[in-house]
């Protein structure tokens, strides 16, 4: 086949160009925990970052609330199914904190096939001062002791330890593109392409199936889960999105196996818009519930919408995130980037949503005043504490100076993962295998 | 994107390219529109990395897309005239026979390859509001080909063979991720035969003329026009030992 020919070909052009990145050190996940303390990070090649915001010091103020590494660790590793003759990828596909209880943190971090709960620990002070062993860990002389004395804690510089505490593994035979804890503390989800399994934190040998849309005959399968969550305040409420745009809550009361949903949000389809990539440009990428549980987030290809979980029929707000693809979705079909997934977030307030895009972009939209921004995220166009200038895109016609025409937007510079931290307006993007933080001015307003 | 291999026709002196292309809105290059969609969604289908686990959102939407054309392209009459080319019975039956007739005796027996058909069938019956025995019935008195060009039949015969393909493609895709078994596999195609024309190369050939000029795959179709359900089923299985080449990485 062709193919094959132009493997046989050695590319070296990538030596020469100087944006060639690992592929590693992709970034594949962002998540802040509760307090936005911390943001944890995860990457193609299965390890874990975790960056620690400072906290604010009067004597240095250009520094207050900057995050800095705090743990760097390998979560997961490649794996090799036997069975299927496949590889597993150590890709991390989503890290999720569980809420804090003592002075340790944990964390979730998955693979396709595997959910591993780590327990991150300080370690700040350590006892001197024993009676049976030296500094160094040698046992004494016992000759030389002529007193007892108690050993005391003596600060020591910050040791952070990072453990694995349950590995939950075997539950999933597709891949898994969701994790979710559940706010009652004890119980999480995990979703892949067609089953969704209900999980105790502190059991890795059972977990309980509660969707399962996978059809009695593989042909006759059409439509898969792409995301879920877990409603933010009710226990037994979850929510999960299709490839075909729909959205299921569910309840977990109704039965054991929540393959009936409670609510159906489905937004029927525009005729005038329709083509043959009407349902790929539908297929829910990301659902997201807001801080106050009554609204839902969701991404698909073109769009963000805000959704009521009281009104099924259609969403409450809809926002263009880059409508000027929509004449372009044949050669985003050719390319595979009509399959990108994108992901969005809520601001604290659930005032903002923003949104990844390709060329490093990434959008706002105000729910209140209904204005949106785009911002780049790159080294090239913004400094270390520089304000970022919003861009725009133009669709021929008008053209102004510094805007970016369509066709030379740059498709491999995708926005996929963002996070905004739970109360202030700190935003972390990742651009490829760069991890970008950018914060409000105190007193600037957010356009 | 699409404009490739199609000659620039000069409307009333209007000779930008944005011209042209609105002379593209009509019907013919609508149709080529669409089977390059159809190939390039087939192409991607059989193209997964083998390596890791192929992405079954992915692979899902793609198929749904094809499927979406297929159904437009029986409702448009495309997918049926070659069936009236090929004989006047129509009816879902003879759509049946020839399909087993394309499998070897071996399979036949083993009934392996009945579920694959029978999902077909199910997609001719999801087809909206159409009685499909009734519309086969009429294909006698289907309209004329609305390009009357030798090419549209080189075209519809591929739709043929695509059609068979894709459910197969389709069918082995999903299955591969059912199946435990990797030997139930090849016990499946293990006496089929290899010596067969490599449906592959006509596809990535239309994708992009390099391969094959568009001349060579008129030419090695037409050549077959002969043993006409022969020679879709020798594609057919030619189509699935190569996707089981990559899946057993032989």
């Amino acid at each position: 086949m062709g193919e094959d020919a132009d493997a046989r070909k050695i590319n070296h052009s990538f030596l020469r160009d100087h944006s060639y990145v690992t592929e590693a050190d992709i970034i594949s996940t962002v998540e802040f925990n509760h307090t936005g303390e911390l943001l944890a990070t995860g990457d193609k090649g299965g390890r874990v970052v975790i960056f620690q915001r400072e906290p604010e010091s009067k004597n240095e103020p250009h520094t207050q609330g900057e995050y800095n590494v705090y743990s760097t660790f390998q979560s997961h590793e490649p794996e090799f199914d036997y069975l299927k003759s496949l590889e597993i990828e150590e890709k991390i596909n989503k890290i999720k904190w569980l809420p804090q209880q003592n002075a340790a943190h944990s964390l979730l971090s998955t693979n396709d096939k595997t959910i591993k709960l780590w327990k991150v620990t300080e370690r700040d002070k350590r006892p001197e001062g024993y009676n049976l062993k030296d500094e160094e860990g040698k046992l004494k002389d016992l000759s030389t002791v002529t007193s007892l004395q108690v050993p005391v804690l003596k600060p020591m510089d910050l040791m952070v330890e990072v453990s694995p505490r349950r590995i939950f593994a075997n539950g999933h035979t597709y891949h898994i593109n969701s994790i979710s804890v559940n706010s009652d503390c004890e119980t999480y989800m995990s979703a892949d392409d067609l089953r969704i399994n209900l999980w105790h934190l502190a059991i890795t040998d059972r977990s309980f199936n509660i969707v399962d849309i996978k059809p009695a005959n593989m042909e006759d399968l059409t439509e898969v889960i792409t995301a879920s969550e877990f409603h933010p305040h009710h226990c037994n409420l979850f929510v999960y999105s299709s490839s075909k745009g729909s959205l299921r809550l569910c309840d977990m009361r109704a039965s054991a196996l929540c393959d009936k949903h409670s609510k159906l949000f489905e937004e029927p389809e525009d005729p005038s818009n329709r083509s043959f990539f009407s349902e790929i440009i539908s297929s829910v990428s990301d659902v997201k519930f807001s801080h106050s549980g009554r609204f839902m987030l969701t991404r698909d290809y073109l769009t963000v919408k805000v959704w009521d979980l009281n009104m099924e029929t259609k969403p409450i707000e809809t926002y263009q995130v880059h409508d000027y693809l929509r004449s372009k979705l044949c050669s985003l079909y050719e390319n595979d980037c009509i399959f990108d997934k994108f992901e969005c977030a809520w601001n604290g307030s659930d005032s903002v949503i923003m949104t990844g895009a390709y060329n490093n972009f990434f959008r706002m939209f105000d729910r209140n005043t209904k204005r949106d921004v785009t911002l780049e995220a790159s080294r090239e166009s913004s400094k270390p504490r520089a304000i970022l200038k919003p861009r725009r895109v133009c669709v021929g016609g008008k053209r102004r100076k510094d805007d970016i025409s369509v066709d030379s937007l740059d498709f491999t510079k995708k926005i996929l993962h963002t996070a905004w931290h739970p109360a202030e307006n700190i935003i972390a993007i990742a651009a490829t295998n760069n991890l970008y933080i950018f914060q409000d001015k105190v007193n600037s307003e957010m356009h | 994107m699409f404009a490739r291999g199609i000659k620039r026709k000069c409307f009333d002196g209007e000779e930008d390219i944005e011209g042209t292309l609105a002379g593209f809105k009509s019907v013919p290059s609508y149709n080529l529109q669409r089977q390059s969609l159809l190939d390039m969604s087939l192409v991607k289908l059989q193209l997964c990395h083998m390596l890791v686990e192929p992405n079954l959102c992915r692979s899902v939407l793609i198929a749904n897309t094809v499927r979406q054309i297929q159904e437009e392209m029986t409702q448009d009459g495309t997918w049926q005239v070659i069936n009236a080319q090929n004989t006047g019975q129509a009816s879902l039956d003879r759509l049946v026979s020839s399909d087993i007739l394309c499998r070897s005796t071996k399979e036949q027996n083993e009934g392996k390859l009945v579920p694959s058909y029978s999902g077909f069938s199910k997609d001719f019956e999801n087809t909206p509001s159409q009685d499909i025995i009734s519309d086969l019935s009429t294909v006698t008195s289907v309209q004329a080909p609305r390009n009357p060009q030798s090419n549209n039949v080189w075209e519809m015969e591929n739709s043929q063979e695509n059609r068979g393909n894709f459910q197969k493609s389709l069918d082995q895709i999903f299955e591969t991720l059912e199946n435990k078994n990797p030997n139930s596999v090849e016990d499946l195609f293990s006496d089929v035969d290899n010596s067969y024309y490599d449906l592959d190369t006509v596809l990535t050939g239309m994708m992009n003329n390099t391969k094959m000029g568009h001349c060579d795959v008129l030419e090695s179709f037409s050549s077959q026009t002969t043993t006409n359900s022969n020679s879709n089923c020798k594609s057919d299985i030619n189509e699935l030992d190569h996707i089981v080449e990559i899946l057993v990485e032989s």
